[in-house]
């Protein structure tokens, strides 16, 4: 078990890696002037100079490669000329939101997304299963830009022309001092990237149970006279946990690019919003720096599920 | 007064394709005490008649009466019938390895039990299923009440099962193909402590199996279905020595153990009736050798006898007895030609490896056989002995680690890539698994057709023609060289695996466990199928089981093998009447063949009603 | 193999089955004929532009906007309303269709002639080609693709190409699971051994006893990453980085609305481009869901027929 943990955890090394040497040569390696591009159009013939010594691109590339990493190691992620911040800084006042958006759109997703998938299984061809898998179909297919616009459309826009403030346009409160005001925020945003993701889960949840509760074991259950209640929400959703936890971990990078969508339609000053910000900008120091962020937070997030995978089925351990 | 009757019991499945009646008319009753046996093949219906009274096909449609202490077992309410489940009529299962829960320790599953019935402290829940556990013989069982069932072996799980099934002394208890999974030893072990149980605590058992040896062993009464009717229920003793019923007497004469060895078996004809059709007259007539005019077009009567035998045909007096009647197949001594000589093949896996230095897990530890020309070897031993490895060895889908293996006097290590290539076409083999041997996605022709396909031998027309006469040997209709595997019975199939195997005339053809996955009655076509070709084509075997029975029967010579040894090689009558390895006398005691069968002396029939089947 | 039987054999043969079985579903036949109506939708597109004289890109000041420079809502002249330049939302909505279309089908067959190549190697090969080819395909699922997509735009600019090759690139993984996961357990089935102990080499038995059963995965696959390419094309046109403006796109158009909210006072200019973009993946999933269930064997029990 030891062991399986050490291999997910060099993996997950590998991957940010990997991820460093990406970003790495399609910056400084890719044609044009990194100074430049580092700089943007306006700087002057003094900064570029004084740029180019700092980022060292006078030494041979591979000893560039490593003092990149090892500042990116310590957390160094470089310097925005455009914005006259460290990244790092940047991107740390942006995190609360994003961190907001995505920890609830995973909860939202599970709470809603794991009940339709079992409810669907439970009756199947019945209307609830019809149901529910036209939950599933037509959330699979909602491109998540246009039910966000058309969110806002319905719960914002129109309650407002009749002078009603049902939810905000949008925008990020703070989680302190009033908790309510930043939930009331963010109900429409985690809503909008669950539920695109829920279906997956539902539809993954579906399957399993359906598959779960054609076990011998299951029979046996019943055989043994528990409740139908207990013969489903224990002895099946026991068994279907393991699979969704897997799910969990492969939909992880799923989840970041949801949010940067999400943070664009409803205006929240997220990590998101700043990388396409940046993208519109040329402001490459950034750049680097969210994708070697949602690298990391990738691999944190999937060690976990590793983790959680592990005390989940007996016969890793 | 019976613990359990069931009156005119049906029950019928619906599915995509029609009603599928799974279950018609099927009376009996259950005394206290009793084992009750219910015999049967796959698609009997024995399985779907006892899920279908406790209530575990949800989809299915019975009908009749099902009185258990009192009350119409039908007519509950599911509520009701979830608190007789487990605490009045237990269950244990064919499979233990998916029938317990992988992700519970086997204690929590048993209090889990015991909770679901009745208040108790957990710590008096955890005593009762540790003392339970430790009398279905698992040791140390409050240190293994937290193991899980990854854990434990086969046969342990199925004391485990056991142990679940009795933890609230339920009168009843529903133990449906409890042995089959397991390995002979096992089973017999299994079957023993099942009897001792029930003796102790008074328990009524029915016992569902297809092994009629098994029942005949242990059963008070035994019931044989056939297709969703109940052909002949009556006492054990008198069943056996003297079937009343034409199809129980097939069953017998089909198993080869009830036969000298040699002797061509009398196998049943045709296959099962599809259960969508509701045939006017006898299920069972279309196959049966005693057939009347009558049977196709009348509903059987219930005849009644003297001795208790109840049968479902129009029959007066005893079936044929067929097996008398036919003598065994005067069969060419083995040529002195050796076709195979096996000489210390080693198979090792994993260790030696760069991250698992040492020793690894050693499947074959030294090896030695000679196959001569014409003669069958039969290769006994039980599962994970590595006799199915040994076999892909020598069919060279397995690399050895050490050895030697000279097929017609030539080293099949020291061959080019060309040679040995060629060498493909001299060991043949023949799948244990009718459905998975054959690609379900190709067309029969073209599968019986493959060894011409790959040896660039025939083509067009002319591999047309050979693939028919190959159909044509194994009793295939040739036109059917355009279906998929898929039509055809399980039967059938392992008959179109022959057939590809003959296609290059190979000096050796291995059959893995071939009969295992059928039906006695089909088993008893395709051995005789093997041993017709032997004789005409003056073939070499190699034949793989862990059942001696049918070992014994097709093969000149066996070699027992246990944990990639084998302990002893013998002509196959010196090893059954003398074994001298303990581990062989351990195998031949486990086996159960049925008594030896006597006419029915003093038999009278006692009444006769023409029923109407709904 | 000659594919001739002496006599000919009546058998319900698996196609009709399947279209049988499809045929059952009112919602199937429904989306089947969207994604007919949508393709001829986009085929159309030149005689659209000509049948209403107006261009994709052209910008027409004077009748598509309000005299506070607003578009105006679908009228006689503009079915389908127009944008917040004048342009005319019909004809835009149809020459967007062409390139949703072609990205989605383009992008998901070649995405699944990458994963059914790596998935088949891997599986049948297993060892350490399995080992390095799995990583690779954990290391590409485990990467924030559209954040790499963004700093890829960002530094070769945002084109046509490039959105398929990111899409391709990020999305052949799931067929590459599905069929390393099926080979996998094909491999490992008798008929494998049995044409393997015969003496058939690796592309023989992959090609030939393999392949064969691989169809189902494939065709229910290949459906299901053609709604998946579509929304991920929008996607990346929505953030700026797919189509260049102002050639029309679906995700371009709906990035437009989006513009100022512009969208809440012009709700034509979400709703249209916005519903053609989820009806046509709901079709193409409808019809994903369906094919599965079609074609699942389990569904359709073997009929044994007395003989």
């Amino acid at each position: 078990m030891i062991r399986y943990l050490l291999g997910r955890v060099a993996f997950g090394a590998l991957i940010l890696l990997t991820l460093s040497m990406f970003v790495f040569f399609l910056f400084f390696v890719a044609p044009g002037d990194p100074a430049r591009m580092v700089a943007g159009d306006k700087a002057t013939e003094t900064q570029l100079i004084q740029i180019r010594t700092n980022l060292g691109l006078d030494r041979p590339i591979h000893e560039q490669y490593l003092s990149f990493l090892g500042k990116a190691v310590t957390g160094d992620l470089g310097f925005s000329y455009r914005n006259q911040q460290p990244v790092a800084k940047l991107i740390f006042n942006r995190l609360p939101a994003t961190l907001s958006l995505v920890v609830g759109g995973v909860l939202v997703w599970l709470a809603v997304g794991i009940p339709i998938g079992i409810m669907s299984a439970r009756h199947p061809g019945a209307v609830r299963d019809r149901l529910g898998q036209g939950f599933i179909l037509i959330g699979l297919s909602f491109p998540t830009f246009v039910l966000g616009m058309m969110s806002l459309y319905l719960f914002y826009f129109l309650p407002r022309q009749s002078g009603f403030m049902l939810f905000p346009a949008g925008g990020f409160k703070p989680f302190l001092p009033n908790p309510a005001i930043w939930a009331w925020h963010l109900i429409l945003p985690w809503t909008t990237l669950a539920l695109t993701t829920a279906a997956v889960y539902a539809r993954l949840t579906r399957g399993q149970m359906l598959e779960v509760m054609g076990e011998d074991y299951i029979r046996t259950a019943r055989a043994k006279g528990l409740s139908e209640r207990k013969v489903v929400w224990k002895h099946g959703m026991r068994a279907t946990l393991t699979p969704l936890a897997t799910q969990l971990g492969a939909d992880i990078a799923l989840l970041l690019g949801g949010a940067i969508v999400i943070e664009q339609v409803y205006g929240l000053q997220g990590v998101g919003a700043l990388a396409v910000q940046a993208v519109a900008n040329q402001d490459r120091p950034i750049i680097i720096g969210v994708v070697l962020l949602g690298g990391l937070f990738i691999v944190v997030a999937n060690i976990i599920v590793d983790i959680a995978y592990v005390l989940l089925d007996p016969r890793v351990r | 007064m019976a613990v359990l009757e069931a009156r005119h019991l049906s029950v019928d499945i619906p599915t995509e394709d029609g009603v599928i009646h799974a279950v018609r008319d099927v009376s009996f009753a259950l005394e206290a005490g009793e084992l009750f046996g219910i015999a049967g093949e796959s698609g009997s219906g024995k399985s779907v008649l006892t899920q279908a009274i406790l209530g575990l096909l949800p989809n299915a449609i019975v009908t009749g009466d099902v009185l258990f202490e009192g009350r119409n077992l039908l007519g509950l309410k599911p509520a009701e019938l979830q608190s007789i489940r487990g605490s009045r009529i237990g269950m244990i299962f064919q499979d233990p390895m998916s029938s317990l829960h992988p992700y519970y320790t086997v204690g929590s599953q048993i209090t889990e039990m015991i909770h679901a019935h009745e208040k108790v402290e957990k710590t008096v829940a955890r005593r009762r299923a540790i003392d339970l556990l430790a009398r279905v013989g698992i040791s140390e069982a409050d240190r293994r009440f937290d193991s899980f069932p990854h854990q434990f072996s086969g046969g342990m799980r199925q004391r485990v099962m056991i142990a679940m099934a009795l933890i609230l002394n339920p009168p009843l208890v529903i133990a449906d193909e409890p042995t089959t999974a397991l390995d002979v030893t096992v089973q017999a072990q299994i079957v023993a402590l099942l009897d001792e149980m029930r003796r102790e605590r008074g328990t009524t058992v029915v016992m569902i199996t297809h092994d009629l040896g098994l029942l005949s062993s242990i059963a008070d009464h035994v019931m044989v279905m056939y297709a969703g009717r109940r052909m002949e229920l009556g006492p054990s003793s008198a069943l056996f020595a003297a079937p009343a019923h034409p199809y129980t007497a097939g069953l017998l004469a089909s198993s080869p153990a009830n036969y000298e060895a040699g002797a061509e078996l009398v196998p049943i004809p045709g296959r099962p009736p599809s259960l969508l059709d509701t045939p006017k007259g006898c299920v069972f007539a279309p196959r049966c050798a005693s057939a009347l005019p009558r049977c196709t077009t009348e509903a059987p009567p219930l005849r009644v006898f003297s001795d208790g035998l109840q049968s479902l045909c129009w029959l007066e007096g005893p079936p044929a007895d067929a097996a008398a009647s036919v003598a065994g197949i005067a069969k060419a001594p083995a040529a002195d030609e050796i076709v195979v000589k096996v000489e210390g093949v080693r198979l090792t896996y994993g260790g030696g490896s760069l991250f698992n230095p040492g020793a690894g897990f050693e499947v074959l530890k030294g090896i030695d056989l000679e196959l001569h020309r014409g003669e069958t070897l039969g290769l006994v031993g039980e599962s994970g002995c590595g006799k199915s490895t040994f076999a892909r060895v020598l069919a060279g889908l397995i690399p050895m680690t050490h050895g030697k293996v000279s097929l017609l006097g030539r080293d099949l290590g020291s061959l080019d890539g060309r040679a040995w290539q060629a060498m493909r076409r001299e060991v043949q083999l023949v799948f244990q698994n009718p459905f998975g041997a054959l690609n379900p996605r190709r067309r029969v022709g073209a599968i019986i057709g493959d060894p011409y396909r790959i040896h660039s031998l025939a083509s067009g027309t002319e591999r047309k023609r050979e693939v028919q006469r190959l159909m044509e040997l194994v009793g295939l209709n040739p036109e059917h060289y355009n279906r998929f595997p898929a039509e055809f019975s399980g039967g059938q199939r392992q008959r179109i695996g022959i057939a590809r195997a003959l296609a290059l005339n190979p000096s050796l053809i291995i059959y893995d466990e071939p009969v295992s996955a059928l039906d006695v009655s089909i088993q008893a076509q395709v051995l005789n199928l093997m041993r017709s070709l032997q004789r005409d084509l003056d073939l070499t075997y190699l034949f793989i089981s862990h059942d001696l029975a049918v070992v014994r029967h097709v093969c000149d010579r066996i070699a027992v093998m246990q944990a990639g040894q084998i302990v002893e090689l013998a002509d196959a009558e010196t090893l059954y009447r003398a074994p001298q390895h303990p581990y062989t006398r351990t195998l031949l005691a486990a086996s159960v063949t049925t008594p030896p069968r006597h006419p029915a002396a003093g038999r009278t029939l006692v009444s006769s009603n023409v029923v109407e089947v709904a | 193999m000659s594919t001739q039987a002496a006599i000919p054999v009546i058998q319900r043969g698996s196609l009709a089955l399947t279209l049988r079985r499809l045929g059952r579903d009112p919602a199937i036949i429904a989306a089947l004929v969207f994604i007919v109506l949508v393709v001829l939708f986009a085929l159309s597109a030149p005689w659209i532009s000509a049948l209403t004289g107006h261009s994709a890109i052209e910008q027409y000041r004077d009748t598509g906007l309000s005299e506070m420079g607003l578009p105006v809502a679908p009228n006689a002249e503009f079915l389908f309303g127009t944008d917040h330049l004048g342009r005319d939302v019909l004809v835009r909505l149809a020459y967007g269709a062409q390139v949703s279309l072609t990205v989605g089908v383009l992008a998901a067959v070649v995405a699944a002639l990458i994963g059914i190549t790596v998935g088949m190697v891997a599986g049948y090969f297993g060892g350490w080609v399995d080992t390095v080819l799995s990583r690779a395909m954990d290391l590409v699922m485990s990467v924030p693709f559209l954040l790499c997509a963004l700093a890829l735009v960002s530094v070769f600019g945002p084109s046509l190409s490039l959105s398929i090759g990111v899409i391709v690139f990020f999305s052949w993984t799931t067929m590459g699971r599905v069929i390393r996961g099926q080979m996998m357990s094909l491999r490992r089935q008798e008929f494998v051994e049995a044409s393997r102990s015969l003496g058939a080499g690796p592309l023989s038995i992959m090609f030939i006893d393999i392949l064969p059963n691989l169809s189902v995965p494939i065709i229910v696959y290949t459906t299901m990453m053609i709604p998946g390419s579509i929304v991920f094309e929008a996607t990346l046109s929505f953030l700026g980085m797919g189509i260049v403006p102002p050639a029309p796109s679906w995700g371009g158009m709906l990035a437009d609305a989006a513009g100022n909210s512009l969208y809440l006072v012009a709700s034509w200019l979400v709703l249209i481009p916005g519903l053609a973009l989820l009806f046509t993946t709901l079709a193409f999933n409808i019809l994903g869901d369906g094919l599965r269930d079609a074609l699942d064997p389990r569904g359709r029990p073997v009929r044994r027929k007395p003989k």
